[in-house]
Formats: C-alpha cells, sequence, structure tokens
C-alpha cells in the first residue's frame, strides 16, 4: 500500500501576495495546511542596533522606514519616548498638527492594505482607487515635508515646521492641454488645510465606492467570511493590537483609553467587529477611515483658528531659526552642538505607545545620560500577527493563507525592522 | 486608572511578596525587577490576579546591560525586559529579570503563559543569546540561516564579522571577513552631573 505522506511547499520569499519578503513554509495535506512556519527576517536591517550608534535626532529617519506605509506614525512614538524622557511638553499646535497626520497615515496605511488585500483576494479595481486617494494623501506629505514616504517631520519637541501656505501644482506637459492642467490644479489654490479639507469632502464617498465594490460582493463574502476566525480570549493572549483585536470584539483603542497629544479632545468611534474573521477586520477598517476622516477634520478647524509655534523653544532640543541663528552667537553654538554631538537624554528608561494603524506601535527606549540610545526596542504590531498566522491559518485551505497575510496587514519593514 | 501608581505599586508588592526584588515608579511608569528563581510564579501571578489580570504580553525584549553608563555597571550583564498590559483594568507594568549567568543567560520561557512570547523570545535568543528554559522551538528567527554570533550584544560589532558576495569564479554565493572599518563620527558622550557648572 502506497505511504500518504503530508509535504511542504515553499510560499515566498518572491510571492507577490508575500508582502515583501515572506519565506513561508507551508506543511500540506492535499490543499489543507497543517503547519504554517514564517521565515522572516529577509529584510532586516538592525534599526535597533544603528539607532544605538547614532544621535538621537539622526535616527528619527530610520523611524520611517520601519513601517514604510505609515511613516509618520512610526516617528511619532519615537519622539514621544523622547520627550517623555526629556520631560518637555510640546506646544498645543503640533499636538493637533501631530493628530492630523496621524490620521492622514492611518487612511493612508488603510487605502494600501484595502487595495493589496482585494488584490490579493481577487479584485483589481479597489487597488487602482486606492492609490488614486494615496496619491492626494502623499502630496500632504510633500508639501509639509518635501518627501512623499519618508518624511522625518516630526522631531523631539513638536514638528519640522508649520503647515505650508500653498500647494505643490501640476506642471504643464505635452500630454496636458489647458483645462486639463487647470482642473488638476483647481483644489489647490489655496493653502495645505483647504486642499486637506477639500479632500475630507470629497473622502466618504470613495469610501462609498469601495463599499458597493465588496462589502456586498459575493465572492469577497465567500473569500473571507469565516476565514482566520480569532476568539477575543485567543486575540489577547497572542498580543493582537489594533484593528485584529478590535476584528475581534474587543474594544480596545489607545486613542480612546490611553490617549496621548489631543485625542482626548476628539469626537470620533472605535468600531469593533462581532466574529473575529476576516471580513470583520475589513468592516473595522473601513469604519475607522471614516473616523480618521472624522478627526482629520476637527483638526482642520481647530488648526484654521488657532495660529501658534509648532517646537519648543528650548534650543537644547530643538534647533533655533535660521535667522536667530545667523544674528546671533548663542544661538549659532546651539545649532552647532545640536547637530553635531546632539541632545543628551537624561538617564533612565521609558515605553512609549501610540495606536499605529495596525496595532500598539511602542518604542521602549533606555538612556544612559548619553548623547545615543543605550538601547532602543521597537515593538511593532506586525511581528505579533505574524507569529499568530500558524495557529490562524491552521485547517485552511492554501488560498486562504493569502487573505490571511492580507487580513493582519502584513508589512516587512516592521516585522523585520 | 481608578487608584494611584503608588497605591497600585503597594498592591503588587502584596500579590508578588517575596518573589520581588525592587519597584520603582517614575515618569508614571512602573517597573518591577523579578528575582529569577521565581520569574515564572510571579508572571502567572500577574497574568491571572484578580487585581493584576495583565491578559497581554505587548513586549518582550533583552538587554545587555555591559557598557551601560560607560562601564559604571555592577550587575548582571543580560536581563529581560517584559512589558504587560491590562485590557481590563488599563494598566502597563514594566517587568525586568537578570540572568543570573553572565556566560550562559538562562531564564525560564513565558510561552505557557502568554503564548505571544514565543517569537519574542525567539528574537532575544537570536540577538542576544539569552536561553529561555522551557521554549518548545528556540531557533534564531532575524538572522541570516547559519549566522554565528549574537548581534544585539555590545561587544558585537556594528559592522559584523563576514560579508557576503557572488564570487564569479566559484560561481556561488561566498562569505568572507568584512572588508570594511568601523567608523564613528560622533562619539558617545556621557557627562557628568556637574559639567559645565564651574563656568
Amino acid at each position: 500500500m502506497a505511504e500518504i505522506r503530508n509535504y511542504t511547499m515553499n510560499f515566498g520569499p518572491q510571492h507577490p501576495a508575500a508582502h515583501g519578503v515572506l519565506r513561508l513554509v507551508l506543511e500540506l495535506d492535499g490543499e489543507v495546511i497543517q503547519r504554517a512556519d514564517p521565515h522572516i527576517g529577509l529584510l532586516h536591517r538592525a534599526t535597533e542596533k544603528l539607532a544605538e550608534h547614532k544621535t538621537f535626532l539622526q535616527s528619527v529617519p530610520y523611524m520611517d522606514r520601519l513601517d514604510y506605509v505609515s511613516m509618520m506614525v512610526n516617528e511619532h512614538a519615537y519622539v514621544m519616548a523622547i520627550e517623555k524622557l526629556l520631560q518637555i511638553d510640546v506646544p498645543e499646535r503640533a499636538q493637533y498638527i501631530r493628530v492630523m497626520f496621524d490620521e492622514i497615515t492611518r487612511v493612508l496605511n488603510h487605502l494600501l492594505w484595502l487595495g493589496a488585500h482585494a488584490l490579493d483576494v481577487g479584485a483589481m479595481t479597489v487597488f487602482l482607487y486606492a492609490f488614486r486617494e494615496r496619491e492626494d494623501l502623499m502630496d500632504c506629505y510633500e508639501a509639509v515635508s518635501g518627501a512623499r514616504l519618508h518624511a522625518a517631520y516630526y522631531r523631539p519637541g513638536g514638528v519640522y515646521r508649520d503647515l505650508p501656505d500653498s500647494m505643490p501644482q501640476y506642471q504643464a506637459q505635452h500630454t496636458r492641454n489647458e483645462a486639463t492642467l487647470k482642473s488638476m490644479n483647481a483644489n489647490r489654490q489655496g493653502s495645505l488645510l483647504d486642499f486637506i479639507e477639500d479632500f475630507t469632502q470629497r473622502f466618504p464617498t470613495y469610501i462609498d465606492d469601495y463599499e458597493t465594490l465588496l462589502t456586498d460582493n459575493r465572492i469577497w463574502k465567500q473569500r473571507t467570511v469565516g476565514i482566520g476566525v480569532v476568539s477575543p480570549e485567543r486575540a489577547l493572549a497572542l498580543g493582537f493590537t489594533g484593528p485584529m483585536l478590535r476584528g475581534s470584539g474587543v474594544e480596545w483603542d489607545l486613542r480612546k483609553k490611553q490617549p496621548y497629544e489631543v485625542y482626548d479632545r476628539m469626537d470620533f468611534d472605535i468600531p469593533v467587529g462581532t466574529n473575529g474573521d476576516c471580513y470583520d477586520r475589513y468592516l473595522v477598517r473601513i469604519e475607522e477611515m471614516r473616523q480618521s476622516n472624522r478627526i482629520i477634520r476637527q483638526c482642520v478647524d481647530w488648526l484654521r483658528k488657532n495660529p501658534g509655534v509648532v517646537i519648543v523653544e528650548n534650543h537644547k532640543v530643538a534647533p533655533p531659526d535660521r535667522l536667530s541663528m545667523k544674528q546671533n552667537m548663542e544661538e549659532l553654538i546651539h545649532h552647532f552642538k545640536l547637530f553635531t554631538e546632539g541632545m543628551h537624554v537624561p538617564e533612565g528608561e521609558t515605553y512609549a505607545a501610540v495606536e499605529h494603524p495596525k496595532g500598539e506601535f511602542g518604542i521602549y527606549l533606555v538612556s544612559d545620560g548619553a548623547n545615543k540610545p543605550y538601547r532602543l526596542k521597537i515593538r511593532a504590531p506586525g511581528y505579533a500577527h505574524l507569529a499568530a498566522l500558524d495557529e490562524m491559518s491552521r485547517g485552511h485551505m492554501i488560498a486562504d493563507v493569502v487573505a490571511i497575510i492580507g487580513t493582519q496587514d502584513i508589512v516587512f519593514g516592521e516585522i523585520d525592522r | 486608572m481608578a487608584t494611584t501608581l503608588e497605591s497600585y505599586s503597594v498592591c503588587l508588592q502584596n500579590v508578588l511578596g517575596d518573589a520581588l526584588a525592587q519597584i520603582t515608579e517614575r515618569l508614571g511608569e512602573l517597573t518591577l525587577i523579578v528575582k529569577p528563581q521565581a520569574y515564572a510564579s510571579a508572571m502567572l501571578a500577574l497574568r491571572d490576579h484578580p487585581d493584576c489580570r495583565f491578559e497581554q504580553l505587548i513586549d518582550l525584549c533583552g538587554m545587555d546591560y555591559s557598557d551601560y553608563g560607560d562601564g559604571a555597571w555592577d550587575g548582571a550583564r543580560f536581563a529581560v525586559v517584559t512589558h504587560l498590559l491590562s485590557v481590563a483594568n488599563n494598566r502597563r507594568v514594566r517587568v525586568r529579570v537578570f540572568c543570573p549567568d553572565d556566560d550562559l543567560p538562562v531564564v525560564a520561557s513565558m510561552v505557557d503563559i502568554w503564548p505571544a512570547a514565543n517569537w519574542f523570545e525567539r528574537e532575544a535568543f537570536d540577538l542576544y543569546g539569552i536561553v529561555f528554559e522551557g521554549h518548545p522551538d528556540l531557533r534564531r528567527i532575524l538572522t541570516d540561516y547559519g549566522f554565528i554570533g549574537h548581534p544585539f550584544r555590545k561587544d558585537f560589532p556594528l559592522s559584523g564579522n563576514v560579508e557576503m558576495r557572488y564570487d564569479p569564479t566559484q560561481q556561488r554565493v561566498i562569505y568572507q571577513p568584512v572588508s570594511i572599518e568601523p567608523r564613528e563620527i560622533v562619539p558617545r558622550i556621557v557627562r557628568d552631573e556637574s559639567y559645565g557648572a564651574g563656568r
């Protein structure tokens, strides 16, 4: 009699649905998963070790490259940890700017997740729509920091500079006639805040578009309902955070429960799921985008009415402005010392966590009083989620693994660090 | 948060009793230092005691204190730092346990208490060489297959020891000693307390 054996299959690292560089060793019985063993580390850059050899300010751009689809939120946790150790207060306007860009980033992240997840499961159109909106939001990044992705905009003590009064415009090109160019630049005539407000008015109808494509779509539901079910107790034990935890019905959101910056003044709701499957997590993230849109609007209103400084005046932490640096010896020395030796953070340790689009993103920072961190530990939400892939995919088919990787919103920049 | 941090730290002292070596409160965060022999039982109490209910292990990481304060450290070299979160009580706590032996750091594994610890402990083993007793599958996780050494230890050079390249004569990828010098542009400085006070 022939012996029947399970066989193992390699999934990735060069597979479009592996979301980057995931090597997944699957043990299969027919087409049913018996065991999934993710091999990670193919994108390991030792960010934490590099940070031990850089001054505190030099590590800010490294944070962008962790989860490279939600750049500013990573920076946020890092600068919050430094501010906590330095015990400095951030100006109110900077706090509102941070909250606004955190939410813009959340929308950016969820749009990429939505497009990629739908593409993995077989729906092409959503991806194209999602990237149309991402383009507008990345223009906001560009207007404020000069970079479309790796912004390095949040700094210890505030944000690098105030919001600009103008938006970048589309330039004339041989493929665009004058009327097209005019209509493309129509909502870019005012300030950045005007552009963001215009976006928040358009965005809810865009979400409706995505929902008409997916929410009641029979194929979408067949692929996601009842797939990767996690009970609330199990989700807590496995270290799930963010939409993965809320999808299982646990009402936990750091923005509400342990509010930082000005989230306690914002009016928004936390969506939770009931079944803990891929479909519920999809619904949670869709609703989160609507709630983020609400928060962005509230921030825009406040920021219009309240001008002010956006970074602390303490020049041991934040650089002085250009003009005073050119005219004042003391400020010149401050500038020079800050960008060569860097700031000295008092001895101690702290853990700062933010509600990242993917879950709880935390920075554990240990300083021994030097100009560089002694130890920096990045708590990436995706790391705990991917660790649970084995448990979530057992007993499912190969095609469902793709749906589960999609629902976990895996990005290797943060998992491999 | 109904009760203050001070009263909560008294409450934790009562729960943990002898297992606790030290409890400190700083910057609004509680840090417990637990004795290594009582580590597993203390963590179990933190998860199950009705006053604690830390049902989530948020983070677990290794620490190497050998260079701390430019050589001012005189304790055990390796430690494991855990961050716990209680969703029910909305509390956080940090637990640190030092590994008694510097040459072979061993602590108990937390996988049976929180399954989330699995990959975090693999990472601490990979990067610091800390062995977790009772871990079901203690393999390297982030570094390359066949990697030698524990890269996050303070005596491991930033540039590493080996580099990889394709060798056209042998027609395969080979490993060779690194050809770059470690380069430090900004030196690491710890200023003493009275720096600049005399001027």
